[in-house]
């Protein structure tokens, strides 16, 4: 007893101990896609070793993969170039590719757990910084670069050092128009961005008891945003729901049998961690990032800071933000005004994300002079949405409705900010130029709060238009 | 570059300050549209030296030549890409001094053998004001003593225990080693009630 879901875990898949000290751990489940795979499978052919496990390993197409109804060859040859060559290295490896004649195309962190290939209790390894999101199922999932990819298609494990974990307590209730992205968003805010470094993050609380499984995607996945690799939730009711009857999860009394194990896996309620952080869940606001990192963000209903309030490093620090950011010194964060709204992203391109972005845009239009985007993450949720005639909703208020992809929250398609404008999108990241244009700038929030900006032409609190 | 030990880095520095450097920032996600990781290093840092108009640390001449990067907190934050470490050291960096490093891009480093040590935030200070002022010196990690030294300027380092250990014997790229147990693995494959669909 006494033990962590990650102590667990990491019992259940140690291959054995290395030279180093480090662990050789067994990867169950590996994802793939076209960006950070073709050098590893250059790699390994290089080395003439093959894909060890083939049965473990998935792969899709996300981020260069145009959303806009492109069809093959696509114009950009490069793109094309790496399309072909996934293609090529799941032929060759005997790799199952959902690529969009599967019709379960999408962002490989909203495809995993949408086809029940991400499962409670499984280590998980992808190429790709936000597959934290997949411990939302109570799963320990890493993500990694492409050396490592290599390694994983060699020898399904990794070499890795096991993190310490950081408990973080969410109490009460949300409020009204407060959504789980501003729930880690908060977090980010209190702990930093670099507060989570050799930490694995574990949400728990009764905002996270209560929390639907989607929200719980949205706040693991931006865990790395807070510093730390792996962020995870105990494995609940919650979690069984939503894995049963999904294409690749256990069926009949597999499933039955799959509950117990996974129940097992749930930290011990006298589990010991490394360290604690309480928050009050009623407390949290709808927030909006106004820097260039995820931890520069505040409530809507407040202002930047102004660096002269701080000291060296810190005020440059700010300083540094705000300029770029082109925002004055102690200024209102709600009423700027926007040029794009980008709805979507592994963050927030699921069902209920596109559910409460067409709650607020539903009966209103989209304000004169912005450009705004709803994409889901998935072709299935793209289906679904259609079902539930959400597609119509954004297209009447004046959004585009987009194919499946990571569009423009990284901009390795042709969906790019433009120059200096401002997006306020529900995407993770805010970097410098991170949405395509070195000087673009990125203002993060909920995908309502994005939908609320879209109709407002302005940084606008939601819950105004609840 | 093959598998070979290292046990010390020496070379000249090179200053870059501010927090939370992305690898976005290092190299941006234009450049990841590739197959190979070939030709990244002339674009390392590329947007944030067209903004500096010149007075980005990567052109300024006085750094010409720099093997050892000086970092503030939370170096290489962000985006898993290991095309951010590859830019680096295609552009000539080996290794790298920080206060702290985004865990990705530290294991990805490793990877390549390129340490990334450890040192107090007075100290990092302190370093990278020495390199300022005289870019010829050299600067020298010592793995096995644990020490950074610059001319007068000597400061303990930090490392994880393994990291250390795995740059020290040559073992900082963990695929041979990996390889080495096909058995063991796969009685974790076998044991795993999930891998087989919990068939029972």
């Amino acid at each position: 007893m006494r033990q962590t879901l990650l102590d667990k875990i990491w019992a259940a898949h140690a291959v054995r101990e290395l030279a180093s000290g480090q662990t050789q751990l067994f990867i169950g489940l590996h994802l793939v896609h076209e960006v950070t795979s073709p050098q590893a499978f250059r790699m390994l052919r290089e080395r003439g070793l093959s894909v060890r496990y083939p049965g473990r390993t998935f792969a899709t197409v996300d981020h260069i993969i145009p959303t806009d109804g492109s069809e093959r060859p696509l114009l950009d040859d490069m793109a094309e170039r790496m399309f072909v060559e996934i293609e090529r290295n799941v032929g060759e490896g005997g790799i199952k590719f959902f690529d969009e004649a599967s019709g379960q195309q999408g962002i490989v962190h909203v495809i995993g757990p949408e086809l029940g290939l991400t499962q409670p209790g499984m280590t998980i390894a992808c190429g790709d910084s936000h597959t934290s999101t997949h411990g939302a199922l109570g799963a320990v999932a890493f993500g990694v670069g492409t050396s490592q990819v290599r390694d994983v298609l060699a020898t399904q494990c990794m070499a890795v050092e096991k993190p310490k974990v950081r408990r973080i307590e969410i109490t009460g209730s949300l409020g009204r128009g407060v959504y789980p992205k501003d729930v880690i968003l908060s977090i980010i805010g209190l702990l930093g961005v670099h507060g989570g470094i050799g930490y694995a993050y574990e949400y728990g609380g009764e905002v996270i008891d209560e929390m639907s499984m989607e929200g719980r995607l949205t706040v693991c996945n931006m865990s790395i945003e807070a510093g730390a690799r792996i962020g995870y939730i105990n494995p609940d009711q919650s979690t069984y729901d939503f894995v049963r009857g999904r294409p690749y999860a256990p069926a009949g009394d597999a499933f039955g049998r799959a509950v117990d194990w996974w129940s097992g896996q749930a930290s011990d309620s006298d589990a010991d961690y490394d360290d604690v952080v309480t928050m009050d869940g009623a407390a949290i606001e709808p927030m909006v990032t106004w820097g260039i990192n995820p931890g520069h963000v505040v409530g809507v209903n407040q202002n930047v800071p102004d660096p002269a309030s701080l000291d060296g490093a810190a005020g440059e620090a700010v300083a540094e933000a705000l300029e770029f950011m082109q925002l004055e010194p102690g200024a209102a964060i709600a009423g700027r005004p926007i040029d794009v709204a980008f709805i979507g992203s592994c963050t927030n391109g699921r069902i209920s994300d596109l559910q409460e972005a067409a709650a607020i845009v539903r009966g209103r239009k989209v304000a004169a002079g912005v450009k705004a985007l709803a994409v889901p993450g998935s072709q299935l949720v793209r289906d679904r949405a259609e079902e539930l005639g959400l597609d119509q909703i954004f297209l009447d208020a004046g959004f585009e409705w987009r194919g499946s992809g990571c569009s423009m929250c990284l901009a390795m398609n042709s969906d790019k900010l433009v120059g200096d404008q401002l997006s306020a999108s529900s995407s993770n990241r805010n970097f410098k130029g991170r949405q395509g244009s070195p000087t673009g700038r990125t203002l993060l929030m909920s995908p309502a709060m994005v939908a609320a900006a879209a109709v407002a032409g302005e940084v606008t609190d939601v819950r105004t238009l609840l | 570059m093959t598998d070979s030990a290292i046990t010390r880095v020496a070379g000249r520095g090179l200053p870059l300050r501010g927090n939370d450097i992305d690898t976005d920032r290092i190299i941006p996600a234009r450049y990841l549209r590739a197959v190979t990781f070939d030709g990244l290093g002339e674009h390392a840092f590329e947007d944030d030296r067209e903004q500096a108009n010149g007075a980005h640390p990567f052109d300024d001449p006085r750094f010409a030549g720099a093997a050892i990067l000086v970092v503030n907190n939370n170096f290489g934050s962000g985006s898993s890409r290991e095309h951010a470490p590859q830019a680096l050291m295609r552009w000539g960096v080996r290794a790298l001094i920080g206060q702290s490093f985004g865990e990705i891009f530290f294991g990805n480093s490793l990877t390549l053998g390129i340490p990334c040590v450890v040192l107090a935030e007075s100290e990092i200070v302190q370093l990278q004001d020495a390199v300022a002022a005289e870019p010829t010196a050299e600067i020298t990690i010592d793995l096995e003593e644990r020490a950074v030294t610059l001319g007068d300027l000597s400061f303990s380092l930090q490392i994880p225990d393994p990291v250390r250990d795995s740059l020290l014997s040559g073992r900082w790229d963990a695929l041979g080693e990996l390889l080495g147990a096909p058995d063991e693995t796969a009685a974790v494959h076998d044991r795993l009630p999930y891998v087989s669909g919990f068939s029972g």
